[in-house]
């Protein structure tokens, strides 16, 4: 053994900039091979990728939408992580969140404007969202069923009810497709390039609207909440340690039932975006795995906002310049990103230690010391 | 008539159950080791189509399973690296399993066969086509039991045959012999096998591998036995379904095959009812039907009726240093 001032601990920076950096290559590099397989050139499809998500302002505007939805179901899961839940429901408190949204909408868009209809549409789909969250939080936290059993449950019994409302109940009168009536422009949130005009600014179409701006609220009050409250400490306190949160006086059962609230709302936000924001009706399967990524995105940032919401642009990104991709490359489609999200997922999240020894050796010998991994195997 | 039309869903429940049985089987050993795997899915749609498409291109059914459940239980081995030797989240790969395979079949399935994510038809003689029991005709006459036996029992696929000997297999092993003590105990008590010096990694690396050779059947029976091909998508939540069965059916062989054929029957019945007016209540929406599955077990994990309790060992890497 090398004696003790020759061994240093990891860095901070190392762990949580460079791994997560090194993860991420590793799942690109696959992808890249996933590329090479089917014949296309990989070089050219990540410049492709690049030009269809920054290229010119309405790629821009396609990557800012998506990346929209992935800051709320990335901060969704992110929540619950840090009370040691694994909400993997993130897709259907978004589904039943939509569902809450557009009822308002469908009941009011005649009678209230949009500056009291909008807020009332949030905070009914929060509460729709945060119901279909609490609920496998409760079963969890009194009746001891499996969260992560219980959210995959809830997904699919919200896929059911969604379907059924939207074929038998919602749907428009006259329709053929299973989706409710448009809602008036009185429930619908501005896009960013109608906000940019009340400024003079001319930006192109875009279906980035002003959800954008809840989300980055949303993770910063998700930051303070976090770790600048003392919900957020007992939060994280049970999270860390049930038994010990239970000694210090800390109610885990509740903290976890008001964190899947939270976690349900959160994810539900994303209707914002879809919903209110450019669809302006509701429609079938809306979260389109959405809710998944939110996964791949919270695991990606380290459970951090500022994480979330750099990988969420990553994700935004991966999106938009994959479907421009599907259109360049006759072999690519639009799955192609799928893959690649469960690449990320795997590499950055499953393998997440593979490569800290790599990386702590390559380190150890670029400052000639032995450097020491923390649960590393 | 009414009896030909039980006998009908029963035919039919009998046809769907066959990849749950499969998948919850799998589910089994994964998870009685100690395991979770909601990895069931993907490794389900991804047998499936390594089935259809060696079976499009050799022709050759049992190729085909073989080649899927290699398929199967390398994804199997994936997870385990991740969970086993890198203590990585089991729930966070199994995920990542799900979603790579959804996307990497219709990618593949698209750059190989220019079909939108489907497979070529394939002919009867690739495929694993439905078997006619000895005497099936002979008894066809008789009253009820007649139809029940070449209607219901005889005529299917030899995997649907099959999931039921996987049944006594899995029951057999888990409960009859010393792999399957062990086995148990890894999920229950890791230290304790650990002491009495058997390697919990590898107790664990086999349950997966045979967790993935069942899976491989699974999708093997989707993709060229229930139907002729693979289409994008195709395993559409049955590995879910599976794990709710298997959850359902408290972790154990026989009460899982009886929670897949009753989520079987559901679905059967779904499909049967579909705007057919039922007496008093009207027409039942289909989804209700769909949805009671999952809408049973997390009533019944809640604890209202019956109990369900996991291996207690589950879901936590296992490290000697501790």
């Amino acid at each position: 053994m090398s004696s003790a001032d020759n061994t240093v601990h990891m860095p901070t920076w190392l762990r949580v900039g460079v791994v997560p950096l090194v993860n991420l290559s590793m799942a690109l590099f696959v992808s890249g091979l996933i590329f090479w397989i089917i014949g296309e050139n990989p070089i050219e499809a990540v410049r492709l990728m690049i030009y269809g998500a920054f290229g010119y302002q309405e790629a821009i505007g396609y990557t800012l939408f998506y990346a929209t939805n992935f800051i709320f179901t990335g901060l969704a899961v992110a929540v619950a992580f840090h009370a040691g839940l694994f909400n993997i429901g993130g897709e259907g408190q978004a589904y039943v969140g939509g569902l809450g949204m557009a009822l308002m909408a469908l009941a009011f868009d005649d009678v209230l404007p949009v500056y009291l209809l909008v807020p009332l549409c949030l905070v009914s789909g929060a509460v729709f969202g945060a119901a279909w969250g609490a609920v496998p939080g409760w079963l969890q936290a009194y009746r001891g069923s499996h969260i992560v059993i219980t959210t995959i449950m809830f997904n699919f019994i919200a896929s059911a009810l969604l379907g059924y409302l939207l074929v038998s109940v919602l749907i428009a009168p006259g329709s053929m497709a299973p989706e409710t009536r448009k809602f008036l422009d009185s429930a619908s949130i501005p896009y960013l390039y109608e906000i940019a005009a009340w400024f003079g600014v001319e930006l192109s179409r875009s279906p980035a609207n002003g959800s954008l701006f809840i989300a980055l609220i949303c993770a910063f009050g998700l930051w303070l909440y976090i770790w600048r409250s003392p919900s957020g400490y007992a939060l994280r306190t049970v999270g860390f340690s049930e038994r010990a949160a239970s000694y210090s006086g800390i109610d885990a059962r509740k903290v976890t039932v008001i964190t899947m609230c939270l976690s349900g709302g959160l994810a539900a936000m994303m209707g914002l975006n879809e919903i209110l924001g450019t669809q302006h009706r509701l429609l079938l399967n809306f979260t389109a795995g959405y809710g998944f990524t939110g996964i791949a995105v919270s695991l990606m940032g380290r459970n951090h906002p500022v994480g979330i919401v750099l990988a969420s642009l990553l994700f935004g990104a991966l999106y938009q310049g994959g479907a421009e991709l599907a259109f360049d490359m006759p072999k690519v489609t639009r799955e192609m990103v799928v893959a690649i999200q469960g690449l990320v997922i795997l590499f950055s999240g499953a393998l997440a230690y593979m490569s800290e020894p790599w990386v702590a050796w390559v380190y150890g010998k670029l400052i000639g010391k032995h450097v020491i991994v923390e649960g590393a195997v | 008539m009414i009896l030909a039309d039980f006998f009908n869903v029963l035919d039919a429940a009998l046809r769907v159950s066959t990849p749950l049985i499969f998948c919850a089987m799998a589910g089994i050993f994964s998870e009685r080791s100690g395991i979770i795997d909601i990895s069931l899915e993907g490794k389900l749609l991804a047998s499936a189509f390594a089935a259809a498409c060696v079976a499009t291109v050799s022709g050759s059914p049992v190729l085909a399973l073989s080649v899927a459940m290699l398929v199967s239980v390398c994804l199997s081995l994936l997870h385990g690296v991740a969970c086993i030797n890198y203590r990585g989240n089991q729930v966070v790969s199994g995920l990542a399993i799900n979603i790579l395979m959804s996307g990497l079949t219709v990618v593949l399935g698209i750059a190989w066969f220019h079909q939108g994510g489907q497979t070529p038809s394939l002919s009867p003689s690739a495929r694993f086509m439905p078997i006619e029991l000895p005497g099936a005709a002979a008894v066809a006459d008789v009253p009820v039991l007649g139809p029940l036996y070449s209607g219901v029992i005889s005529g299917h696929s030899v995997l649907v045959y099959a999931a039921f000997l996987a049944v006594l297999f899995t029951s057999w092993v888990v409960y009859r012999t010393r792999f399957g003590l062990r086995l148990r105990a890894v999920g229950e008590n890791p230290q304790a096998v650990d002491t009495a010096g058997i390697s919990v990694a590898w107790m664990r690396y086999r349950a997966i591998i045979i967790c993935g050779a069942l899976c491989g059947i699974g999708g093997t029976y989707l993709a060229i036995a229930q139907n002729a091909g693979f289409s994008r998508e195709m395993s559409a939540g049955q590995g879910y379904i599976a794990l709710a069965a298997m959850v359902f059916g408290n972790w154990r062989p026989g009460k899982a095959l009886m929670a897949c054929l009753l989520f079987g029957l559901l679905d059967a019945v779904a499909i049967r009812l579909q705007g057919v007016p039922m007496p008093i209540v009207g027409q039942v929406p289909v989804q209700l039907i769909q949805a009671l599955p999952f809408v049973l077990t997390v009533v019944l994990l809640a604890g209202f009726f019956g109990r369900s309790i996991a291996p207690k060992a589950i879901g936590q890497p296992y490290s000697k240093d501790r």
